[in-house]
């Protein structure tokens, strides 16, 4: 069992987020992780990706491997056609439909979507606006990360526990927005596979 | 013990922790800066008082990791790889003194130039140093020789040169522990010359360092970090050193690998591993993330004997990082590709944040140089390096840090005058300063604008040493008081800037500006709104 994910955003997105929450979902499962960030200069507002590897066994490469990522996951939809050359070919691309545009020479909205469209098996949902009729439009990531749960090869709840880990700190309120966010993900992406 | 789940360097911080380090040396670049700031996190650090603070540059830093392994403790520095070139002095001479505590130097390299100006590989260095180098294939390795080293470092009498590259150091994964050390007492070396180099005493200790040689290789042949995994097809050998046997194993997951495979993870090179690839293979790929480091040393001059496959005859790339899919083509093996990237995709280049002071300061810089032909602004490296894009487009040179005080007097002396330096004052403090003393001697007419934000910001952030200090600095090295002009930089200020800009800039000496203004990524942090309020800034 292997799930290779490209996780994929605008520096300051706060896709790392998401990265500590699967890692914590995997460490649940007693799974090996790898996990590659983009830390410095991207960071400010540049195009960011990680690469997140987990398996029941041994994981070599940091990268993952072209043509070969089971999942493309990624907050802005022109950043989730950038990294196309790594999906595999039965690979799921989730993105969000929200664009942020920090450049001049944004493209059409429109043909972005048509590009997306055009993959075999895509899930694409506006997670902001989901987040914010929770209520908290801070978890649109979580959104994010439900919607592209089915696609990984451990529990749901696993992510819930994750959730439950990473936002301790922040208590009660914020675990149950984020949770409740996580399942609207997941709920849309049910309905939509 | 318990398995953590670390980035590549914090498990090198992890593991010198756990063996006794007493301090850690740095200035921040990334993709190193997370070592350091790992140790300052630890709650253990502080109990045990690890030194942990950051230093002013490299070098300093260097200086003072060496300092305290004179003292007969464990330290460590850290650095990006072009810091090392800031070190160089120290780090070469560190070879001749040799240690007393153990001494490890970690240096992360960035092939792909993912945050930095070039693609040095620090083996170089360490081969140019005749030290011995470790180079982690993954984050348990990477501990474990944050762990072993201080010992080696102590054995062998030299520091260590601890060589990773930015996907490694960036990289999280699962690594376990080992038993924690107590710090060594501290005991001054036993012969009270071995860091005395003058002439008399270096040539014995450069003696000692050649004999050295000896026992380094030895060890390097008998590290449980090289190992050769013999293969029954001989017509080809691979060497594989560092992350980059990651990079090979990935592709024989689903089959087997029939080759002999060296893993090589500690330098110099051993003879007795190398030969016996070179004698029972009728060819030999050489995989090794950055420059062709050990396929020129076994290629030599001539390209006779063994044939040797790899970034030299174009087998493998020679620029950028190494991935999994380059090795399959340079093996023969079928490379996958997903879709290709549609056309539409634009780039998304990194940018100054919204808000930020930079901006205001590049806004009224533009304004102000409006009379003068374009080409004489030379800047450094920062956030404000940034300014070289589109719609800025506000300077002409990013070099190295501290070059935009010196080059801008250079181009001075040359008669390009005015010329205009752009240095940021985290790099300011790092290496502007002897560069402005140069323009005070010589009353050059150079106008240095030094854009503070209280931060080292495009490394995340850490604390500025020039905190509170850059006018006493500057008076301090002679630029007159009424040529040091601060301001806040905001877009309602921008004819004041302008005006200010214009005067200093005509000034035929020494200027300094100030444009003033916390970075707005830093305005979370409580503890430095507090210092700038105390501060009245
Ligand atoms: C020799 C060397 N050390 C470290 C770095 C990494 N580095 C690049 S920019 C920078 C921070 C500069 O801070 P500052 O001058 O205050 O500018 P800011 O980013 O805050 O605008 C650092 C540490 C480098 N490029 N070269």
């Amino acid at each position: 069992m292997k799930t290779d994910i490209v996780l994929a955003g605008v520096g300051g997105q706060g896709i790392l987020s998401i990265a500590a929450t699967i890692g914590m979902a995997v460490l649940e499962n007693n799974l090996y992780l790898k996990q590659a960030e983009v830390h410095g200069m991207s960071q400010r507002g540049g195009a960011v990706q990680s690469h997140m590897r987990l398996s029941d066994q041994e994981i070599f490469s940091d990268l993952i491997p072209k043509g070969s990522a089971d999942i493309i996951l990624s907050v802005e939809p022109m950043e989730s056609l950038r990294y196309l050359p790594f999906l595999s070919p039965g690979g799921w691309l989730v993105t969000n439909t929200k664009a942020y545009k920090n450049i001049t020479n944004y493209p059409d909205e429109k043909e972005i979507l048509g590009q997306i469209q055009k993959c075999k098996k895509y899930i694409a949902l506006d997670a902001n606006e989901i987040a914010s009729d929770i209520g908290s439009r801070r978890s649109s990531n979580i959104v994010m990360l439900g919607a592209a749960s089915p696609f990984f090869q451990i529990p749901f709840d696993s992510f819930k526990e994750g959730i439950r880990k990473i936002f301790a700190r922040k208590g009660d309120q914020v675990i149950d927005v984020n949770i409740q966010a996580l399942e609207a993900g997941r709920a849309f992406a049910d309905e939509n596979m | 013990m318990d398995r953590l789940l670390l980035l590549g360097d914090e498990a090198i911080a992890q593991g010198a922790m756990d063996s006794g380090m007493s301090g850690i040396y740095a200035y921040p670049g990334t993709p190193s800066t997370e070592i350091t700031e790992y140790v300052q996190a630890s709650k253990y650090a502080g109990e045990q008082q690890i030194h942990r603070q950051w230093s002013a540059n490299e070098k300093t830093a260097m200086e003072a990791a060496l300092g305290m392994s004179y003292a007969g403790k464990r330290s460590m520095v850290c650095m990006k790889h072009v810091g090392l070139n800031v070190a160089a002095d120290p780090f070469l001479n560190s070879a001749i003194t040799g240690v007393n505590g153990g001494m490890l130097i970690v240096s992360a390299d960035d092939p792909s130039m993912h945050s930095s100006q070039n693609e040095q590989d620090s083996r170089f260095y360490g081969n140019f140093a005749m030290i011995p180098m470790l180079e982690p294939s993954n984050q348990q390795e990477a501990y474990e020789m944050a762990y072993e080293g201080f010992e080696l470092s102590e054995k062998l009498k030299t520091p260590i040169l601890l060589r990773i590259t930015t996907r490694l150091a960036h990289s999280r994964s699962g690594v376990a522990r080992r038993e924690q050390k107590p710090q060594n007492t501290g005991k001054i070396p036993s012969n009270l010359r071995q860091f005395v180099l003058l002439p008399v005493f270096a040539r014995q200790n450069y003696e000692g360092l050649i004999s050295n040689q000896i026992p380094m290789e030895q060890a390097a042949a008998g590290s449980s970090y090289n190992r050769y995994i013999d293969g029954e097809d001989k017509s080809l050998g691979i060497i594989a050193a560092g992350i980059a046997y990651n990079y090979l194993m990935e592709n024989f997951q689903q089959q087997r690998l029939i080759h002999p495979v060296l893993k090589l993870s500690q330098y110099p090179l051993p003879h007795k591993l190398v030969d016996r690839m070179l004698e029972e293979c009728e060819q030999v790929m050489i995989i090794e993330e950055g420059f062709p480091f050990i396929e020129e040393k076994l290629k030599g001059y001539q390209a006779k004997g063994t044939p040797i496959k790899g970034k030299l005859d174009g087998s493998l790339p020679r620029t950028g990082e190494l991935n999994p899919s380059h090795i399959a083509e340079a093996y023969g093996l079928e490379v996958q590709e997903g879709a290709p990237v549609p056309g539409i995709v634009s780039n998304r280049p990194p940018a100054m944040c919204q808000g930020c002071g930079h901006i205001e300061s590049y806004n009224a810089l533009n304004q102000a140089l409006r009379e003068y032909s374009e080409g004489r602004v030379f800047s450094d490296i920062g956030c404000y390096t940034l300014g070289a894009l589109p719609p800025f487009e506000a300077i002409n040179s990013c070099v190295d840090m501290g070059a935009s005080i010196t080059m801008a007097k250079g181009a001075a002396d040359a008669g390009l005058v005015p010329a205009v330096a752009v240095i940021g004052d985290s790099t300011f403090t790092h290496s502007g300063m002897t560069g402005l003393l140069d323009c005070v001697i010589e009353k050059s007419p150079v106008t240095v604008v030094i854009s503070d934000n209280f931060t080292t910001a495009m490394t995340g952030g850490q604390d500025s040493h020039a905190l509170g200090r850059l006018e006493r600095i500057c008076e301090g090295l002679g630029v007159e008081k009424e040529h040091i002009r601060v301001f806040r930089p905001t877009r309602k200020n921008i004819d004041q800037m302008v005006e200010i800009m214009k005067e200093e800039i005509a000034y035929e000496g020494v200027s300094v500006i100030i444009p003033r203004r916390q970075c707005v990524q830093t305005m979370k942090n409580k503890k430095l709104v507090e210092k700038v309020k105390e501060l009245g800034l």
